[in-house]
């Protein structure tokens, strides 16, 4: 079953609302995690688990470093799903 | 040449009688005890079922994340920095606190590191294999987290170092930081040590060894009983000390008010048992000894001694030995010792560091807690421990030692001087 970006996205912002403390409204598509976000490496390794959770898909860490930005991880999970 | 001075300008605390400076030092003149009933399920499963749990639990200090990927001692550590930094008059990272990070140490560690964390996580990898595991479970183990997250706090980098020597992990630090501040290396450092230790497999452990108390269960504030005939073992405790130690220049450049002088640190080691201390107190009155030097102090200065004493049969009455046989007969018979683990328990990695703020206040106020739960001296105990009512100090310039030792054989003892 596919989710909708918009599904994703709000998942994804819960997530890192958890993980990192962002709030969830400011988990927008154009962010990046690094810069943006202020997320460092071990919490995006927990959210990239998290995701793969919630999500049902599996993200290697090959992939995982390629997603930059919000809508990165949304578009990958939409294309796995 | 004189060596370099250096003051204590900051304190914090959190412990089994306080969340901060002032409450836990009003609970000990009072008396207070903050042991109470183990009330975890798993309980019945030990047979020490008493407990020092810290008077303010981290989560409600911290921030949620904050808490998620620290272990509850380096939760400790942060709040008892914290304290510690704002009571020294500094405010945020050192260089908008007028601090040269480059000039500025850590010296926090403590005895066992984040047991918490790494049972809890062993516990998940079995259930649900390596990828759930936290991928923040080897920082918040390592004995050196508390150390690196406050030096990333504060933006400290003249080296963040973790002093692992068991229950004297705390003075360890301490003196740790003394000595860098005397050798150069550093011009302000922020030390101490936390523990957080609370699980089922420590109290069995230590249990196992026959180290904690288990007689006194249905009255856990009379269990802790340092000097008495009746101690049978220690209480597990949790919670964290640190100070800011300065150079005397540097604190008096920038106008901060000053504690005490953290006058000097000495070392021993026992070399005789992993566990027990020696049985004349070799080590902890070489460490005395070292102590008193390093101060370039006299016996005739020490008015009184925070004695590790941890209310376990083997090591109480032998403190007191180390102790006459260090300051000699004239000193030791006016000397006034007391145990503050009597009200708190023994905080294991952080026990030197909140024995050594307790030193520090009573050179400060001129008045020493006394030891609870002293219905019946032992009669090996050669000094004058204070029972009954807090007991005034001298007038004047005076100084102290805290002493704490750790199994391994370690031996700390500070000496700290009337500002």
């Amino acid at each position: 079953m596919a989710m909708s970006e918009q599904e994703i996205l709000t998942g994804l912002g819960e997530i890192v609302e958890e993980i990192a403390g962002v709030p969830a409204s400011q988990v927008s598509p154009e962010k990046t995690f690094v810069d943006d976000l202020d997320i460092d490496s071990l919490s995006m390794v927990e959210i990239a688990v998290a995701a793969q959770d919630k999500f049902g898909v599996e993200i290697p860490d090959d992939e995982l470093k390629n997603l930059k930005t919000v809508a990165d991880v949304v578009a990958y999970v939409q294309k796995q799903s | 040449m004189s060596a370099t001075r250096v003051v204590v300008t900051g304190l914090g605390l959190t412990t089994p009688v306080g969340g901060d400076v002032a409450s836990t030092w009003s609970a000990l003149l009072a008396g207070k005890s903050g042991i109470g009933p183990l009330t975890e399920d798993w309980a019945d499963t030990v047979p020490s079922r008493v407990i020092g749990r810290a008077a303010v639990d981290p989560s409600e200090v911290l921030p949620r994340v904050r808490c998620r990927r620290t272990d509850r001692y380096e939760q400790f550590a942060l709040i008892a920095a914290a304290e510690a930094w704002a009571d020294a008059g500094l405010e945020g990272k050192a260089a908008e606190a007028g601090i040269d990070p480059d000039r500025f140490g850590v010296a926090v560690s403590s005895g066992i590191g984040g047991i918490l964390t790494t049972l809890t996580q062993y516990d998940i990898f079995k259930e649900k294999g390596w990828q759930r595991v936290s991928p923040f479970t080897v920082p918040m183990l390592m004995p050196n987290g508390a150390a690196g997250w406050i030096s990333m706090e504060y933006d400290a980098r003249a080296g963040a170092h973790s002093t692992v020597s068991a229950c004297s992990s705390g003075a360890e630090g301490i003196g740790y930081a003394i000595d860098m501040i005397r050798s150069g290396r550093a011009d302000i450092a922020i030390a101490g040590g936390s523990e957080a230790a609370i699980h089922p497999l420590n109290l069995a452990a230590f249990a196992s060894m026959r180290a904690l108390s288990t007689t006194r269960n249905d009255e856990p504030e009379r269990a802790s009983r340092p000097f008495d005939k009746g101690r049978d073992g220690f209480v597990l405790g949790e919670g964290a000390g640190i100070v800011v130690l300065e150079s005397e220049e540097h604190a008096r450049a920038r106008g901060a008010r000053v504690y005490a002088e953290a006058a000097g640190v000495g070392y021993a080691s026992d070399a005789h048992d992993i566990a027990l201390p020696h049985p004349e107190g070799r080590g902890a009155a070489s460490a005395m000894s070292h102590a008193l030097r390093h101060a370039d102090a006299s016996a005739e200065e020490i008015v009184h001694v925070n004695a590790h004493a941890t209310s376990t049969p083997a090591g109480d009455a032998v403190e007191t030995k180390a102790i006459r046989a260090t300051l000699g007969d004239s000193v030791a018979d006016r000397v006034v010792v007391t145990a503050t683990k009597s009200m708190t328990g023994h905080l294991l990695g952080g026990a030197g560091a909140l024995e050594s703020i307790v030193t520090v206040l009573s050179l400060r106020d001129g008045v020493v807690p006394r030891t609870i739960n002293l219905d019946d001296l032992d009669d090996e105990v050669v000094t004058d421990i204070v029972r009954d009512e807090p007991r005034r100090l001298p007038d004047g310039p005076i100084a102290a030692i805290n002493n704490s030792f750790g199994f391994g054989g370690a031996d700390v003892a500070l000496v700290f001087r009337r500002a």
